[in-house]
């Protein structure tokens, strides 16, 4: 179905303005927090201030008594409702199910992390909510709290919860069959290469802080909530089913235009099921709109891998083996994919893009006395990512050969590839992209770039990585055999209207990917009409299919998936009315440009004459087909998609400083077939921004009584527009998908996988190049880590 | 509570503030000027840019009654009345400078400051004038090949990022 050139009707391949930005541009967009319910009150949450404590109790007395206060609402408000939910159950080494502690939506016995909400104070106006928080007294004993993960393992250490057995949420094996064959490997290598590194904690940081709106009808029992989400079926579930005991067909979950996500709106937040309760208990709309101060303290965090990598090869330097061991933050709370970051989206792709035969992936989780570990976009893969692509850059460095060599020499190239870690590779071909990697980057003339930065007394390093994702996780069974709690399927609905036009309505969710205006290309291409025929719906349980939203890269590949099997199901009508109308058998019905032809005869009829016979049922096959013209598709991959990508990075260091600057930053991406390529670019654009920010610039960091010190854009440094250049993508060598009918394999997160081993690959080759033995540096590579690595060395 | 009036996209508004109204929350909150967002509460990320007498500024540094009496502007006063986008706005739209679109207004407008000041900035320019914008989709190449087309200059060298066509 993909062409290679763009379709003149804006279908698969063309770059058609997006249709979001007139809205968003003349400032008419209607995210969550410009929606505003009649009489609606206003909440704000009383947040602990320490790390861990016991509360003894609240004085409310004085905040009850303050203006504008209509109730005042602690853990004990709550006692009959479910715990926040975990979406993912992870089986541990030993066949135990993880430990798995309650979450309740407002505190009740202990505090558990900075942030952690112990009140929630809801008035006429938000200013009075929040004077009133200033008047509670609360009195919580501190007690002590774990912050670092090997410390928080110790016998003795203090328990985060202390009806929990230990810190220790699971200690997980992958695989474990393959345990000991891995030592054997490892014990009789010719070489071992081994680095210990740091996956520093993240902050999401979607622009759009987080909203919820909870409204209920007295009259009818019903009740909607307005969320930011980047998943409105799914908080439905969790929170109607597992949390507040309301059936989906009494809740109506609404997520409008949302300002991004990254992984920090997939989750069911607290302050969603608080929003939704009040709302009844007041009989009032009741809205929460969180500063970012508060985000950071409250939105789900990202990375915090601490590991120890080993990497053995053989006397002709290929990979025998690899051997992972990872301490993964959970943080204080389950929140709701956090088991499955470390394990099944982390440990899956610890074969990377070579043929390791052997492969054993250990990870423990552990609880902390800090704010909740989740997905942050590429969610485990980045993690996996940079331990394997770090460790075989060392071990180049170490055999002295050339690490686009030493790559080569290992890649797969043979597919479907069956990996060591259950995984199988459908298609690819990295020698082609670190081909086109060479050419678009220049790399044949790096060395007089270096030159040239040398006598400007500057260190120039090249870093390279090459990488493989899997996204679009599925298929559903397989999931549940792993710990899923959820299917992962899309949904969709093709609605055709009586005169042609055609609403779309999918169970995937956009907030920045530009659904609206990628998804009628596939449909269009489909029907040969124009894509401005075609709208998408989305973000509304209320009149969408039961989704499961967007995450991992999976709209198109999952979600446009399922929209082309709801599509062809159209087709397949359309043509059986078409057959009826031009008196043939709708076998010889062919469906060409928007238009029905009778073949080998010149009879034809416009799509239009169909899908008005289809309402207007008077010259109609009624014994064969209902009217109408709407069909809805589930869509269930039989198997994950995996992108693939080169990447090259070139750096200066100024070596009386540290300071380092990206010069040069490229990309070869297989995303498979491309629907929008515009829209493609953009994503690379924004991920390798994302991945570019954590290797210099961002880093979540507590103290150690658990104060989170990066709580502000003063303290946590967003990558500015100066920060970086302009980034050479590239994603002209894509294989197709094997199993989708698009062919697609998501773009999403590659970016933010692929860019930060590149970035400290190119720093310490950098440091390399001027004498300095420096060996690993720790992300974020700031200029006081890269001068001190520099002295030290 | 008192009483604040101003003129906000050439039309006259006023509405009754508490001291500690910000000028954004005015607009908001009590116009219906949602346009203008809200990205953080440290007057960092530049969401809630719009100009005041002529001025770029973040509207969640200033108090409503600071605005008395002003001219105020926002994104919601740039397209033209028939909704036509101004030439920053389409370029914005051609180079696919924006993604989620929340931090878009205020970029938008430090765009429209930006050009006035100077019409012809250079890349680096426009990276350092923009220090005061977060964008945490777009990795910035977009709006600032945006900007650059948007003040008449040749984009066609850039890398990557295909226009809309």
């Amino acid at each position: 179905m993909p062409k290679d050139s763009p379709s003149d009707h804006g279908g698969i391949g063309a770059s058609p303005k997006r249709r979001e930005d007139v809205r968003f541009l003349s400032g008419s967009g209607n995210y969550t927090d410009d929606i505003n319910l009649r009489g609606q009150a206003y909440v704000h949450f009383l947040r602990s201030d320490m790390a861990h404590g016991r509360i003894n109790g609240l004085d409310l007395s004085e905040a009850e008594e303050m203006p504008g206060v209509l109730r005042i609402f602690t853990g004990e408000d709550f006692k009959t409702a479910g715990s926040i939910p975990c979406g993912w159950q992870v089986t541990d080494r030993f066949g135990q199910p993880m430990q798995e502690p309650r979450h309740p939506i407002l505190a009740e016995t202990h505090v558990r992390h900075v942030g952690d909400p112990i009140a929630a104070i809801v008035a006429e106006t938000l200013n009075q909510a929040r004077d009133a928080a200033e008047a509670i007294i609360p009195d919580i004993e501190e007690l002590p709290a774990v912050v670092d993960m090997q410390a928080a393992l110790e016998d003795g250490a203090p328990k985060v919860h202390e009806d929990l057995t230990s810190n220790l949420c699971f200690d997980w094996g992958f695989v474990e069959d393959n345990k000991q064959a891995v030592d054997d490997a490892i014990r009789n290598a010719t070489h071992v290469t081994t680095v210990n590194l740091i996956n520093n904690r993240l902050v999401p940081n979607a622009m759009e802080p987080r909203v919820a709106i909870g409204d209920y009808n007295r009259g009818t029992g019903d009740y909607t909530l307005y969320t930011t989400s980047q998943n409105p079926h799914v908080i439905r579930l969790l929170m109607g089913a597992f949390v507040l005991n309301i059936p989906e067909h009494k809740l109506r979950v609404v997520a409008p235009d949302v300002g991004g996500g990254f992984g920090s709106k997939i989750y069911h937040y607290a302050e969603e099921a608080f929003c939704t309760f009040a709302a009844k208990a007041l009989n009032r709309p009741v809205k929460w709109t969180c500063t970012r101060s508060e985000a950071f303290l409250s939105d789900a965090q990202g990375r915090d891998h601490v590991t120890k990598i080993e990497l053995a090869l053989d006397k002709d330097n290929n990979f025998t083996a690899v051997r992972t061991s990872t301490l993964a933050n959970m943080g204080a709370y389950l929140s709701t994919f956090a088991p499955s970051i470390p394990t099944w989206l982390h440990g899956t792709l610890m074969a990377g893009n070579y043929k390791t035969p052997l492969v054993y992936v250990n990870v423990r989780a552990v609880f902390t006395n800090t704010i909740p570990v989740d997905a942050y976009r590429g969610a485990g893969r980045p993690e996996a990512t940079y331990q394997l692509e770090r460790v075989i850059d060392q071990a180049a460095r170490e055999l002295g050969v050339d690490p686009i060599a030493l790559r080569r020499q290992n890649f797969v190239t043979e597919f479907p590839y069956q990996t060591p870690v259950a995984v199988e590779y459908d298609s690819g071909d990295f020698n082609r992209l670190i081909d086109k990697l060479e050419a678009q980057a220049d790399l044949d003339g790096f060395d007089a770039r270096r030159k040239k930065s040398e006598s400007n007394g500057k260190l120039r390093g090249l870093g390279i990585n090459c990488f493989i994702e899997a996204c679009g996780i599925a298929p559903s069974n397989l999931v549940g055999q792993l710990g899923a709690r959820a299917g992962l399927y899309e949904s969709a609905t093709v609605r055709v209207n009586a005169t042609g036009g055609i609403t779309v309505m999918t169970g995937s969710h956009s907030h920045g990917q530009g659904h609206e205006t990628a998804f009628p290309q596939v449909v269009a291409d489909m029907i040969g009409i124009d894509a401005n025929m075609i709208e998408i719906v989305h973000g509304d349980t209320a009149n969408t299919p039961m989704g499961m939203g967007t995450y991992g890269s999976r709209s198109i590949a999952v979600g446009g998936s399922a929209m082309v099997r709801a599509t062809e199901k159209i087709i397949a009508k359309a043509k059986k009315i078409a057959g009826h109308m031009m008196e043939a058998s709708d076998e010889d019905i062919e469906l060409k440009d928007g238009k029905f032809t009778v073949a080998g005869t010149d009879k034809s009829l416009a799509w239009g004459d169909v899908t008005l016979a289809a309402y207007v049922p008077h010259n109609y096959p009624l014994d064969e087909v209902e009217p109408g013209l709407e069909e809805t598709a589930f869509y269930d991959p039989n198997n994950f998609t995996y992108p693939a990508g080169a990447y090259a990075c070139e750096v200066e260091v100024d070596p009386e400083t540290g300071k380092v600057t990206i010069e040069k930053f490229t990309t070869a991406d297989d995303f498979g077939n491309v629907v929008n390529p515009m829209i493609v670019d953009g994503q690379v654009h924004g991920g390798v921004a994302q991945g570019i920010g954590q290797a210099m610039l961002e880093n979540c960091i507590y103290d150690a009584d658990g104060q989170l010190l990066s709580a502000s854009y003063m303290d946590y440094c967003m990558p500015r527009a100066d920060d970086l250049p302009f980034i050479v993508v590239d994603h002209t060598n894509g294989t197709p998908c094997t199993h989708n009918p698009l062919g697609v394999k998501g773009c999403g997160e590659a970016g933010a996988i692929g860019s930060p081993p590149t970035v400290v690959n190119a720093v310490i080759d950098a440091l390399q190049s001027g004498g300095h033995k420096v060996e690993h540096i720790d992300m974020p590579v700031t200029p006081v880590r890269v001068w001190a690595a520099m002295q030290d060395a | 509570m008192s009483e604040v009036s101003m003129t906000v996209n050439g039309r006259p508004a006023r509405g009754r503030i508490e001291g500690r109204t910000l000028l954004v929350q005015f607009l908001r909150e009590t116009l219906g000027l949602t346009g203008t967002h809200v990205g953080c509460d440290t007057s960092q990320c530049g969401a809630c840019v719009v100009h005041v007498n002529g001025l770029a500024i973040k509207s969640c540094t200033m108090f409503a009654a600071e605005a008395e009496g002003a001219t105020v502007d926002t994104i919601e006063g740039q397209a033209a009345p028939d909704g036509t986008l101004n030439i920053i706005q389409q370029a914005f739209q051609d180079y696919h400078g924006l993604q989620c679109g929340f931090c878009t207004p205020g970029m938008v407008m430090s765009t429209a400051a930006l050009l006035k000041e100077n019409p012809k900035p250079t890349e680096q320019e426009i990276r350092s004038y923009l220090k005061g914008n977060i964008c945490r989709c777009t990795g910035y190449h977009n709006i600032v090949k945006a900007i650059l087309a948007a003040s008449g200059q040749d984009v066609t060298g850039i890398p990557g990022g295909i226009a809309a066509e």
